[in-house]
């Protein structure tokens, strides 16, 4: 079904190609290797679910532009995290930050583990005590043999 | 081109069979929950009912897609989804490519499957196959009334239209015409686990038997959507021009989730028919499978994805969905709390056994799907009750899901290795010493060649090769080869089951896909630049020289082509054309990326947009990612190799009987 994915994508995106153009590149290889990696994680707001390392449109071009600017400024990773989030909000990261929001999303995945090896547990418990003795119908059965 | 009397006949006999398909669905299921326990009459009957179903949506089926291939534009699908000009194949799997044309073949693959259990099911007790019909038969009218009532695909306009305005570009692919009819057919095959589960709880018949029934129809469903979901990753990696395989896109998701649970499915499914555990856990997981499907089917059907607010503003759909989805899992759901507690618990066993390796196993799946449903529709829901945006997207995913599955995987080799009931961990260690040293030297090596460019590559590295040399572990230790003589040990591995072969493949599969992800995620390069025609460039070792540039027409659409000769490190020159096509009709834009495997890698090569008078190019270099897909393949081979034993195969001996319902036409 990506191409479903795939139909809602062209819809804001002038064409889906990759986004990066040469002209954004910076210089510095280490600040560059930065910058993409801050851009994987900033979604592209306009898209359907994209990051603007790769999207086309226009917006992510500014973003990914603009995460460049401020890491030339000397901003760390972090800060300009946060300063694309003090301008669109948390829904640019696309890797949510825990706070009173996402506690329940966060939790989601270790709790189901282990609630579930919880109750393998008391369910393992409770049939070391079922194999502890025969049932009554058994232990008759066992009789009836005898 | 004005509709012909012949079609327009044919288009209404297509809406007149769905509307009888509906009815007799509807009338299948009433009458087989209300006498289900009158024996074979029922029995024979429903059968004849679930093949008169099938016959009549292949009618309205067919009429669809003659509409689409005969553009006939006096039906509105073919006008807002089709174009004469388009090759024949996209003007067939146009059909699919839109709302209402995939919700007819969402119900046509329902319909073969009650239709095909209704042909080899004759060995089923009576009083369950008419449970199974009935049921199926449910859900198609289900969907049939929805398709009908609310997308009907059989809308005609008038006047007809000269022309009809396209498919999307980017669905104008071969991918298309492949990747949803897999899917669905994994997603719609699992409505017959879901079918057996209904009827198990409402007959109370579960045993054994009724695992060993189960089960290869649960495989089927699973080869389909493993080789449809690896087809739709593989169709965005070369389709969507920038080579990202896997996005964790809530649709995806809504793919991979029924995957999830389906592999979990398979799994307990063999612990209830060799040992008669898990009996409750396995129908709870049959019902889980089918409702994930129909929640998948929701959530793109009810554009609930693109935003809550859409959804709100039109809501007729996505409401008629969600309570279809609310009906069945609910009612379902509501029958297995009150009989689950009825069915008696089977065997025993100690908790490391075999059994026990297989119940961690879906621990561990059963969470991944919790996971990935809760990171789906977290956002969702946060937004409807809070207001509250917030994305949750891939570093989200990889994350949890690579925590949860990191630890499975490393237990997996051990799983075969260990006997029922009570098993002995230090001997199956014992017998994965080789593997582990195999794995050990063999991620040296590797890491070596590539270099070390992500501290956690290595890690993931180990990991597939433990999971694949682990998978053969199992075969060379029960053929004892190194043991005993040569030819006795392949004596020995022939005389195997053929589902010690499939278990081990899927394995291997699995530990092949593993390290086709690993390895292209830390070493794949990319260069982004721009290039005049008589320029080269170079990429890992490879040089691209561009030749040249032109402009040719295609049959819809204009084609911007870009010649490139690529000279591989070791010598050897391919010719690459990458281009970038505008469609006349919508003109919309879509870019062709031209791909060339060099052993189990690629070179990835993308004419972009131009830029003051040059052109750009984007050039990837993926080491190993072939293997992601080849990985995915070796696990539905593996469940071929499955069916085939001789236990297992879906139309296993059955009585002869006379045939049922000459087709209706």
């Amino acid at each position: 079904m990506t191409w479903l994915r795939a139909l809602l994508l062209v819809l804001c995106l002038v064409s889906p190609v990759a986004a990066l153009s040469p002209d954004e590149v910076l210089p510095d290889p280490v600040l560059e290797q930065r910058a993409r990696h801050i851009s994987a994680g900033l979604r592209c707001l306009v898209c359907q679910n994209q990051s603007i390392d790769d999207s086309d449109a226009d917006l992510a071009k500014d973003l990914r532009v603009l995460v460049r600017e401020r890491l030339v400024a000397g901003d760390s990773d972090e800060a300009v995290r946060q300063f694309l989030v003090d301008r669109y909000g948390e829904y640019v990261l696309l890797n949510p930050r825990l706070n009173n929001h996402t506690l329940l999303l966060w939790i989601a995945a270790p709790g189901l583990l282990l609630v579930g090896l919880g109750t393998l547990l008391v369910l393992a418990r409770k049939k070391r005590v079922v194999t502890a003795g025969l049932s009554a119908e058994e232990q008759a059965a066992l009789d009836e043999l005898k | 081109m004005a509709a012909g009397d012949g079609n327009a006949v044919s288009i209404e006999l297509g809406h007149f069979a769905l509307i009888l398909a509906f009815a007799i669905a509807a009338v299948s299921t009433v009458g087989g929950y209300t006498y289900w326990r009158s024996g074979q009459r029922i029995a024979l009957v429903l059968s004849q009912g679930a093949v008169l179903q099938f016959v009549l949506v292949a009618v309205a089926f067919a009429a669809l897609i003659q509409a689409f291939v005969t553009s006939d534009f006096s039906l509105l699908l073919a006008v807002n989804n089709s174009h004469s000009l388009k090759p024949l194949i996209f003007k067939i799997s146009g059909v699919w490519g839109n709302h209402e044309g995939s919700l007819v073949l969402w119900i046509f693959i329902l319909v073969s499957f009650g239709a095909m259990v209704a042909a080899f099911g004759r060995r089923l007790p009576d009083d369950l196959l008419a449970l199974v019909l009935a049921t199926q038969s449910l859900l198609t009218a289900a969907f049939s009334g929805f398709t009908l009532f609310t997308s009907n695909p059989f809308e005609r306009v008038f006047p007809a239209p000269m022309q009809g305005n396209d498919l999307n570009p980017v669905l104008q692919d071969i991918g298309l015409a492949i990747h949803p009819p897999l899917l669905y057919a994994g997603y719609v095959g699992f409505s017959i686990c879901f079918s057996f589960a209904i009827a198990a709880l409402i007959s109370g018949r579960i045993d054994q038997a009724w695992a060993r029934w189960v089960r290869p129809w649960t495989m089927l469903s699973w080869i389909f959507l493993t080789l449809g979901i690896a087809m739709g990753s593989y169709w965005a990696y070369y389709e969507l021009g920038w080579g990202g395989w896997w996005f964790w896109d809530p649709v995806e998701n809504a793919s991979f989730m029924p995957w999830l649970a389906g592999t979990a499915l398979l799994h307990s499914a063999l612990v209830m028919e060799k040992r008669n555990a898990l009996k409750i856990w396995t129908i709870f997981l049959s019902i889980i499978t089918f409702s994930l499907s129909l929640l998948g089917t929701f959530l793109v059907r009810s554009g609930i994805l693109t935003s809550v607010h859409t959804f709100a503003s039109d809501p007729t759909r996505g409401m008629v969905i969600l309570a279809l989805l609310a009906l069945v899992i609910g009612g379902a759901f509501a029958l297995f709390a009150f009989r689950a507690s009825s069915l008696r618990q089977g065997g025993l066993f100690a908790p490391v056994s075999r059994e026990g390796a297989l119940i961690l196993n879906n621990l561990f799946l059963a969470t991944a799907v919790g996971a990935v449903l809760v990171g789906t529709l977290y956002p969702l829901l946060l937004d409807a009750l809070t207001g509250t945006t917030i994305s949750v997207g891939a570093p989200f995913f990889d994350l949890t899901f690579g925590a949860l599955m990191a630890p499975l995987l490393l237990v997996l080799p051990f799983g075969p290795l260990l006997a029922w009931k009570r098993a002995d961990v230090i001997g199956a260690a014992q017998r994965l010493i080789g593997a582990a040293a195999l794995a050990i030297f063999a991620t040296i090596l590797i890491s070596a060649l590539g270099g070390v460019s992500i501290s956690l590559a290595p890690l993931g590295l180990l990991l597939g090769f433990w999971v694949a040399f682990g998978a053969i572990a199992e075969l060379v230790d029960r053929s004892r080869l190194g043991k005993i003589p040569l030819r006795e040990s392949w004596r020995r591995l022939v005389g195997l089951p053929r589902t010690a072969f499939s278990t081990a493949l899927a394995h291997f599969g699995m530990g092949v896909t593993v390290l086709g992800i690993v390895a292209t995620t830390a070493w794949e390069t990319e260069l982004v630049t721009t290039l005049n025609p008589g320029e080269t460039a170079e990429l890992s070792g490879y040089v691209v020289a561009f030749d040249d540039f032109q402009q040719v027409p295609g049959p819809n659409y204009l084609s911007d082509e870009g010649h490139f000769t690529v000279t591989a490190p070791d010598g050897g020159t391919r010719q690459m054309l990458a281009d970038r096509r505008t469609y006349v009709a919508s003109g919309m834009p879509t870019t062709e990326a031209a791909i060339e495997t060099y052993g189990f890698s690629q070179l990835y090569l993308q004419l972009g947009e131009p830029l003051d008078d040059t052109h750009v190019v984007r050039i990837w270099h993926k080491p190993y990612i072939t293997l992601i897909w080849l990985g995915a393949i070796l696990m539905a081979l593996a469940g071929v190799v499955s069916l085939t034993d001789r236990k297992l195969r879906v139309g296993a001996p059955q009585r002869a009987r006379k045939p049922v319902a000459s087709p209706a036409e």
